[in-house]
């Protein structure tokens, strides 16, 4: 293998042969090239898409209330649902719940500071709806249980609130008027994954006292422990049923009560995304093997051509195996530094499309205070798997050059000669 | 050098096989100068194969330097060739894309002489040849004769012990003929046993010993002595055509 002199006359073959070296270089380098491309765009579209699924934490569920759309234990349709601080205590407490938040809508938000105001959303809620939602705290700490018991008038306002309000200034322990009510800054936040931090978010029972709600909530989120869709149906469906008990009405009144499932979703997304992955790669494995049938063909004429120039070889004291080492060496140098050409260029390119996307990325994060927006995100290919198509292609070509070869090497000189 | 005895070949060709050599019995001796003649398709041309373990035969025996050539392994034909034998073409078998001096040195690759040694041995080679200036020309920039002596000189670098050319002359015209003639004679003179096969009567009557063949059978043997007699004769034959 490591004799120079075979090396060298195998240089010289290749320096005086560009053509067939060009061709038999190019279909391996396309292959790995496409393969490269496909891979890197699937495992960008499916970073970006699992990205955007960090928003919420996945295993969140929304129940809310409505009016009754189906009769039940002879009370018509059409009555209005009311849920209470009272289920809040219920459906902490069911099996397979983890966090859990009410929330009673307040209408007519403005904020004010000094001379600023704007229009945003105050969310009343429990101190659980941080792991809910995923809420970043940038500054200071979010809603607490102390909050809650003392309805203390405390709100943690989102960074574009602050932003707006503020400017640069200190906001924790300043007052914020909201519809006219002094709320003391206790935090400032940003929602996970999020583009726009325009919520804030005061105590349930703050909201309830300071907005007429006595005891009632609009609706609930809640995470549950769930792995599957099937667990977290199952756990929804007890929420259901229990709050459907007490309320009176059918458990599977949509109407009545609202309910959104997120896993359900997102293992939905993530089933898509694996066909995609396949789909990929059933396209990969056409490619590669369009690549390999290329580097055969081209193999196979490369030793048809060269079968006179065999013939010349042994007439003048080649062996049978020097001639096949000869033509395979050829074959495999051509196709390892063709592979990794291909190799480079297409984690080049995957490169500098990442280097784009993350400018991009970096852009809308920028003017959407930190938190950018895309779809597709670092599509980047696993080294191991170009290595083993670059080594497939090299094996394949290999393969294809050595049955031809081997045959040629076979046939008596004299019929090699005679080939014109 | 070269004993044959009752050398039998046919080729397959499609259903039926041809009976190409018919039985040939013959002997070649070290330093020889022969020619094989026939009209074609009588064989020649296979039987310089056979001899030039080019190619194999199907029955009888052929003895080369004492040693029994049948059924040798590729391998074995190839070093055997590599060592004994040089070979010389009609349509000279030069590699298209190696100049004259890598043509010429190509047998010594095959022996294991190292790149640098084998192109000075090729150079020397083209020297005795007059073709020292074309070393480097490919051998599409040479004309018919300088491409034949440069595979000559191919022939001649692994200093076999017989030279087999099939139709050396066959591409040339007559004056570069009589010059390739020229050589083989030289070749001749230092010992080296050189067997041609020809179908043009003045080439073979530059030999010291004709054979020829008729429908795989050798038809008749001029030696040396009767060889004046062969060119009379042939003579004789072109101005009645």
């Amino acid at each position: 293998m490591f004799d120079i002199d075979k090396w060298q006359e195998i240089l010289s073959t290749i320096k005086k042969n560009k053509m067939r070296t060009f061709l038999t270089g190019f279909s391996v380098a396309w292959g790995i090239f496409m393969l490269m491309i496909l891979l890197g765009a699937g495992n960008g579209l499916s970073n970006g898409v699992s990205e955007n699924f960090k928003r919420d934490a996945i295993n969140a569920m929304w129940l809310w209330s409505g009016k009754t759309s189906i009769p039940y234990q002879g009370m018509k349709e059409g009555r209005q649902i009311r849920l209470t601080n009272n289920d809040y205590d219920i459906i902490k407490d069911l099996p397979g719940i983890e966090y859990t938040s009410g929330r009673y809508y307040i209408g007519g938000n403005t904020f004010s500071y000094g001379n600023e105001y704007g229009e945003y959303t105050a969310i009343t809620c429990h101190p659980d709806l941080k792991e809910v939602e995923s809420i970043e705290i940038i500054k200071g700490r979010f809603v607490n249980e102390v909050d809650l018991k003392q309805t203390r008038k405390s709100v943690v306002l989102g960074k574009d609130i602050y932003d707006a309000l503020f400017k640069d200034k200190e906001a924790i322990g300043e007052y914020v008027r909201i519809n006219n009510i002094p709320f003391k800054v206790v935090g400032i936040c940003m929602e996970g994954g999020g583009t726009r931090h325009r919520n804030a978010y005061i105590p349930v029972s703050t909201g309830q006292k300071v907005f007429n709600g006595s005891n009632r909530l609009h609706n609930f989120a809640l995470t549950v422990d769930a792995k599957t869709i099937e667990e977290s149906q199952v756990i929804e469906t007890r929420v259901r049923e229990r709050l459907a008990r007490k309320h009176k009405f059918d458990s599977t009144d949509e109407s009545a009560l609202g309910s959104y499932n997120k896993l359900e979703d997102v293992i939905e997304t993530m089933k898509i995304f694996q066909a995609i992955k396949i789909f990929i790669w059933i396209i990969g494995i056409g490619t590669l093997i369009a690549g390999v049938v290329g580097v055969s063909n081209i193999m196979l004429i490369v030793v048809k051509e060269r079968t006179k120039e065999i013939g010349i070889r042994k007439a003048i004291g080649a062996s049978p195996a020097s001639v096949v080492g000869l033509i395979l060496l050829e074959s495999i140098l051509i196709t390892t530094i063709a592979g990794y050409i291909g190799l480079v260029l297409g984690t080049g390119l995957m490169e500098g499309v990442n280097f784009f996307v993350e400018q991009q990325y970096a852009a809308s994060a920028a003017t959407n205070g930190g938190n950018g927006d895309t779809l597709f995100r670092n599509p980047t290919v696993n080294l191991n798997v170009a290595m083993a198509a670059t080594m497939l292609l090299v094996f394949a070509g290999t393969l294809a050059g050595f049955i031809p070869a081997k045959r040629a090497s076979r046939i008596k000189p004299i019929e090699a000669l005679r080939d014109e | 050098m070269i004993s044959l005895n009752n050398v039998h070949k046919s080729y397959a060709t499609g259903s039926n096989s041809l009976h190409v050599l018919k039985g040939i019995d013959l002997e070649i001796k070290q330093g020889e100068f022969v020619s094989i003649m026939g009209s074609s398709g009588s064989g020649k041309s296979t039987l310089l194969n056979i001899l030039g373990i080019l190619d194999n035969y199907d029955d009888g025996s052929y003895y080369l330097n004492g040693k029994l050539v049948k059924d040798m392994s590729e391998k074995q034909a190839a070093k055997l060739r590599n060592e004994l034998v040089g070979f010389v073409f009609q349509s000279f078998n030069l590699i298209s894309f190696k100049n004259a001096m890598e043509n010429v040195a190509l047998p010594l690759y095959y022996q294991g002489v190292n790149r640098k040694k084998r192109n000075k041995i090729a150079l020397e080679y083209l020297d005795k040849l007059g073709l020292l200036p074309w070393a480097e020309h490919m051998p599409n920039e040479l004309s018919g004769g300088q491409k034949q002596r440069v595979a000559i000189a191919r022939s001649l670098i692994s200093q076999p012990k017989i030279i087999f050319a099939d139709e050396p002359t066959g591409a040339l015209d007559t004056s570069t003929s009589y010059e390739v003639m020229e050589i083989l004679k030289n070749i001749n003179n230092e010992g080296i046993t050189v067997i041609l096969v020809t179908h043009e009567h003045d080439i073979a009557a530059m030999t010291q010993k004709i054979i020829r063949l008729k429908d795989g059978k050798i038809a008749e043997i001029i030696k040396n002595g009767d060889l004046k007699h062969f060119q009379e004769q042939y003579t004789k034959a072109l101005e009645t055509a």
